[in-house]
This record gives C-alpha cells, sequence and structure tokens, in this order.
C-alpha cells in the first residue's frame, strides 16, 4: 500500500497519458524569491515550464478606496507605501497628478530637489535589484551586499532631509516639504561622485561573468511588438529596444535641461535586463551630478498652494512619470469636494507582471526566479 | 484634437456613436465616449490607422457613477387664481446610474496622447456587460479583470476574466461606492479543507 503525502494547498499531481507526467507546483507566495508575497501555478513537464499563471492580492489593502475617503494631502505618505523601495518617485507621480488637476506652478529649486531626490532613489532601486537578481541566480549574499552598501548610503542621505530611510512622505503640490539641511549638498557629491566606483567595481567582478551570462542570455526573451502591446514600461520595455523614456518623451519637471541618455537593449533577454540597469544607473549618476550643480537657492514650495483644505476645481487629470519600474501614473477625478471622487494609481510592477508568462513558457523552472527577478516588482504596488 | 480625431473614427467605423466628454479642469484632457458595439473596432481603427498608431494603453480604470437626484430651486411663473406669479419649484434632475471604464492611450511609436476613451455599462446591477479591449491591448488584461474584481463589469471577450485581488468566492465589489464593509474579516476560506480531503481519498486514505 502506497503512503500517502500530504500535498502543500493548492498543489495537485495531475497525470496525463503517455509517459509524460506534468506536475503542478505552486510556487510561493512564502518564499524569498518570489520578492513578497507572490505565487505562481506552474504547470511542468519534467523541468519545462508548460503553463504559469501569477497569483497575487495577499497584501492588497485596497489602497484606491482608502484613498477615496482620505484629503488630498492625507494620501500622500500613503503613496509612500505602494512601491516601499522608491517613495519619492511614489510621492512626484502623485504630486504630479495633483498639480496637473489643479495647475499649479512649482518653485525652480523644489523642481531641482525632486530631480535629485528622484534620482537617488533610481540609483538605490537599480543598486538593490541587480543585487538581488545575483541572489536570485545563486550568487548568494556577497553581490546583494555591495549593493545594499551603496543603497545604505543614499538611504542615509534621504533619512537627514526627509527624516525616514524609506517612507520618506517628502512631496508636497507645489513644491516639496522642507529645504535641505546643512551640509546634505556635500554629502550627496560625495555619494554621487563616489557611485561610479561601486559600478565599475560590479562591472568588472559580474559583467563578463560566465555563470551570469549562462544563466542569462537567450532566457526570458521578450519581443519588441509584445512588449508594447502589454504596457510593459521602464528599463523591461528599454531592454527590448524600444525607445521610450517619459523623462524624455513628457519632459516632465525640469527633465529638458538635463543631458542624459537612454540605454537601449538588443535582445530583451534577462542579461540585456540586467545590463540596462547598470547602464541606466551611469545616466542618473550624469543627471545628479549636473542637478547637483546647478541647483538654484529659492524658496522649496510656492506660498500661493493652499495643502491643508485643499479643494481642486472638478475635473480630472493623469499624470505620469518614469518611476525606476517603469511608467507610474495616478489617475485623479474631482468634484470639487476635499477628497478625489476617484484615485487611481497606474503601478508599474503589476503591468510588467502581464507577460510574465508568455517569458516562462518553454523555459526551465529554475529560470523562471530570474525571469520574475528581472521584472522587478514590489508586491505593495502590484496588490495595492 | 480630439475634434480632428471624432471625425476621423467616424469615417473609419460606420455607424460609430462618439461624443466629445469635456474636461473641466485645468488639466485639459478631454475624453471620448464609445459605444460598446462599435468599441473594439474603434480601438482597433486607434491602434493601426498609421496616422495615429496608438499602440500603448497605459491606464484601463473602473469608475462607479451611482445614482444621482440633485434637486434645486426653480423659479417658474405660474397662474394661481387667475394671476401669474412666481412660484418656486423643486425640481429633481436625476444622473449617474452606471459604472464607466477609462482607457489611457499613448503611442509610442509616434510619441503623442493621451487620447483617453470612456465606455458606459447600461446600468449598474443587470446590465454590467462591456467589449474587452485585451484582444487589441494585452495591457488591458489584468488591469480588466482589477475592474471586473472591485467593480464588477462583466468585460465580454477577456480571454481570462477571473478575480485577481480579492480571492475566488468573494461576493461583493469593494471599489463601489455603496459597498458596505463587513463587521468581521477573520475568516478567508482556504484551500485546506480540501486538498486534505483530497489527500486522504486519494492515496488509500492513509493520510
Amino acid at each position: 500500500m502506497t503512503t500517502a503525502v500530504a500535498l502543500p494547498p493548492g498543489a495537485q499531481l495531475t497525470p496525463t497519458k503517455g509517459d509524460s507526467h506534468l506536475l503542478e507546483v505552486s510556487m510561493g507566495p512564502q518564499h524569498p524569491s518570489t520578492h513578497g508575497v507572490f505565487r505562481m501555478d506552474v504547470v511542468l513537464d519534467g523541468e519545462r515550464v508548460m503553463k504559469l499563471k501569477p497569483v497575487f492580492g495577499y497584501l492588497h489593502r485596497n489602497h484606491e478606496k482608502i484613498a477615496e475617503h482620505e484629503s488630498y494631502l492625507g494620501s500622500m505618505p500613503y503613496t509612500d507605501r505602494l512601491d516601499y523601495f522608491c517613495s519619492l518617485t511614489n510621492n512626484w507621480a502623485y504630486a504630479l497628478a495633483v498639480e496637473t488637476l489643479a495647475g499649479i506652478q512649482v518653485p525652480e529649486r523644489a523642481e531641482y530637489l525632486r530631480v535629485i531626490t528622484a534620482e537617488l532613489t533610481r540609483l538605490q532601486n537599480h543598486a538593490s535589484l541587480i543585487g538581488f537578481l545575483m541572489q536570485d541566480m545563486g550568487a548568494s549574499g556577497t553581490p546583494l551586499m555591495y549593493a545594499f552598501r551603496e543603497r545604505e548610503k543614499i538611504l542615509d542621505l534621504f533619512e537627514s532631509l526627509t527624516g525616514a530611510r524609506m517612507m520618506c512622505n517628502y512631496m508636497r503640490f507645489g513644491g516639496c516639504r522642507v529645504d535641505l539641511p546643512a551640509g546634505w549638498l556635500e554629502q550627496a557629491k560625495k555619494v554621487v561622485a563616489e557611485f561610479p566606483r561601486f559600478l565599475d567595481e560590479y562591472e568588472s567582478l559580474l559583467a563578463r561573468n560566465e555563470i551570469l551570462m549562462a544563466r542569462t542570455q537567450g532566457v526570458g526573451v521578450l519581443s519588441k511588438e509584445l512588449a508594447i502591446n502589454a504596457g510593459v514600461t521602464g528599463p523591461m520595455l528599454r531592454a527590448c529596444g524600444v525607445n521610450y523614456d517619459l523623462r524624455k518623451v513628457d519632459k516632465y519637471g525640469i527633465y529638458d535641461r538635463f543631458s542624459f541618455r537612454v540605454p537601449l537593449g538588443d535582445h530583451g533577454d534577462v542579461y540585456d535586463r540586467y545590463m540596462i540597469r547598470l547602464l541606466e544607473m551611469r545616466e542618473s549618476v550624469k543627471i545628479l551630478e549636473q542637478a547637483l550643480r546647478d541647483l538654484p537657492e529659492g524658496p522649496v514650495q510656492d506660498p500661493k498652494t493652499k495643502i491643508r483644505g485643499f479643494r481642486p476645481k472638478p475635473g480630472e487629470a493623469y499624470g505620469r512619470i518614469e518611476a525606476p519600474k517603469g511608467e507610474l501614473g495616478f489617475y485623479l477625478i474631482s468634484d470639487g469636494s476635499p477628497g478625489p471622487y476617484r484615485y487611481r494609481v497606474r503601478p508599474p510592477s503589476l503591468i510588467n507582471l502581464t507577460i510574465l508568462e508568455d517569458m516562462c513558457l518553454g523555459q526551465n523552472i529554475a529560470d523562471v526566479v530570474i525571469i520574475l527577478g528581472s521584472i522587478d516588482i514590489v508586491m505593495g504596488e502590484v496588490d495595492r | 484634437m480630439l475634434e480632428q480625431l471624432k471625425p476621423e473614427i467616424e469615417a473609419a467605423v460606420p455607424g460609430a456613436r462618439l461624443e466629445i466628454v469635456t474636461n473641466p479642469s485645468v488639466s485639459g484632457q478631454h475624453s471620448l465616449l464609445i459605444d460598446a458595439e462599435h468599441a473594439v473596432a474603434v480601438a482597433l481603427f486607434l491602434r493601426d490607422s498609421p496616422r495615429h498608431r496608438y499602440d500603448y494603453c497605459s491606464n484601463v480604470t473602473g469608475i462607479d457613477w451611482p445614482p444621482l437626484e440633485v434637486s434645486e430651486k426653480v423659479k417658474v411663473k405660474k397662474l394661481v387664481d387667475g394671476v401669474e406669479t412666481e412660484v418656486d419649484e423643486l425640481r429633481t434632475t436625476e444622473s449617474g446610474d452606471y459604472l464607466e471604464a477609462v482607457y489611457h492611450l499613448y503611442s509610442m511609436e509616434k510619441k503623442h496622447g493621451p487620447v483617453i476613451l470612456r465606455m458606459h455599462t447600461e446600468d449598474r446591477a443587470a446590465h454590467v456587460h462591456l467589449p474587452s479591449l485585451t484582444p487589441v491591448w494585452r495591457s488591458a488584461d489584468f488591469q480588466e479583470r482589477e475592474i471586473f474584481d472591485l467593480f464588477g463589469i462583466v468585460f465580454d471577450g477577456h480571454p481570462d476574466l477571473r478575480r485577481i485581488l480579492m480571492w475566488e468566492g468573494f461576493v461583493d465589489h469593494p471599489m463601489r461606492r455603496d459597498y458596505v464593509e463587513p463587521d468581521d474579516y477573520e475568516y478567508e476560506p482556504t484551500a485546506h479543507d480540501e486538498v486534505l480531503h483530497r489527500a486522504q481519498h486519494t492515496h488509500g486514505g492513509a493520510a
């Protein structure tokens, strides 16, 4: 008599005809490689992926509904919790949507501070992402710690500026909450000046690493056409060779004043996505050098903007920015009351997951982890 | 811009009923209300026409408009006892009572946009069907599922319309304005009992 094995919830063995056996595996939700509470129902033939359905919602708290019961200002700290790696870009996207809705002008110095904090956010997000990606590939610990060492320096800057390392809650409609503390600019210039050294080091250690190339080249290939049609944005899209960066297309804020390039990939595989992040960090350093050099004096908040008790005129607006993970947009409808009638977040992490199955079909199960890692998702934003 | 786009669509999709919805806000993002019947044809035209090439559907979302009665006092001239006098009369206008789906389209090729498409359901209870635009833009896939989950719009033609954020077996649509939260969130069904039952009965019942 056979002994029955208690299967984990969601898993089931499905024998099929012939000598091949399809195995249904529930990957996640409690596994470090899924980057949060995220599950994939995978059907395997041996090690090959035949079907993959992402399952999420474990972190769902209906962010949008909560925001519709809040004032406009009240949602600002809550946007930090969407993509908790990049609270400053979340703040910016929301502030931009409200400013589009109400036609608020932002002072010069605040625009520069926004660019500086957003590009620092991009640096620390991409640095951690490539660290995590190496971790997913089995390079346990060291590459991630190298990346986190750099991230820590940037988080220290955030802490001294905003009072929080990750939940920054820094931007306001019409500007930023506080001005720079004494010595911050010098410290930031130092961090930015030292950053290329980390990139050189990382690149010389890993970019031509044989295991990295064998595991990532030709894996998880995404075609240009599918990427566009599926609304993939950010480094994922540019790794496929599509030149679409909102900093260049929309030129929101003052991005038209900086000279930087948009790196593009060739093959749309995991390796390209990895390299795009490294190259984007170099461009971010360029932007930061220019912004830190040109930062003008002046107020950081338009004194005419009413932040508390703010009631925009009825209407709607969609504001979007190039967040480190892709296009982050906020869609707001005002009915003239103190809170938004409709508040919608366009989460890049969620929409970039649409093509996860397409990229994984026919790949090995071990590659699923890398492909997922190369998308760069944060469950706080996927589930909202 | 929509003023020029509208006749072009009407020429390309005969019978399409379009209406420009003006946005009173300073953002100036006006939108185009399209009818459900011709929605897919309009979407295909916007995506494929070489002049427009709206190949990228960025944001898809739902909005709930519950029935709204606006009462206002109107002065009306009436004959009272043969004398014409001004009388206050209460007039109520009804609006709303539909669900709306909104699509923000951009063009990655031409780098322009947005064109905002809107669709209305007939009401909020029995007739909540809209055509899915997922066959036109894959990016609508998860977002239409989210609208189905949270607002309760049923997208006909969607390849895999299931709940996405709430669990299977959840009944209501939390993003509707009249949704009432339950007092108790403690119990959420899991597959545990079902799986245990299967494990006990598939292999000779020796679990």
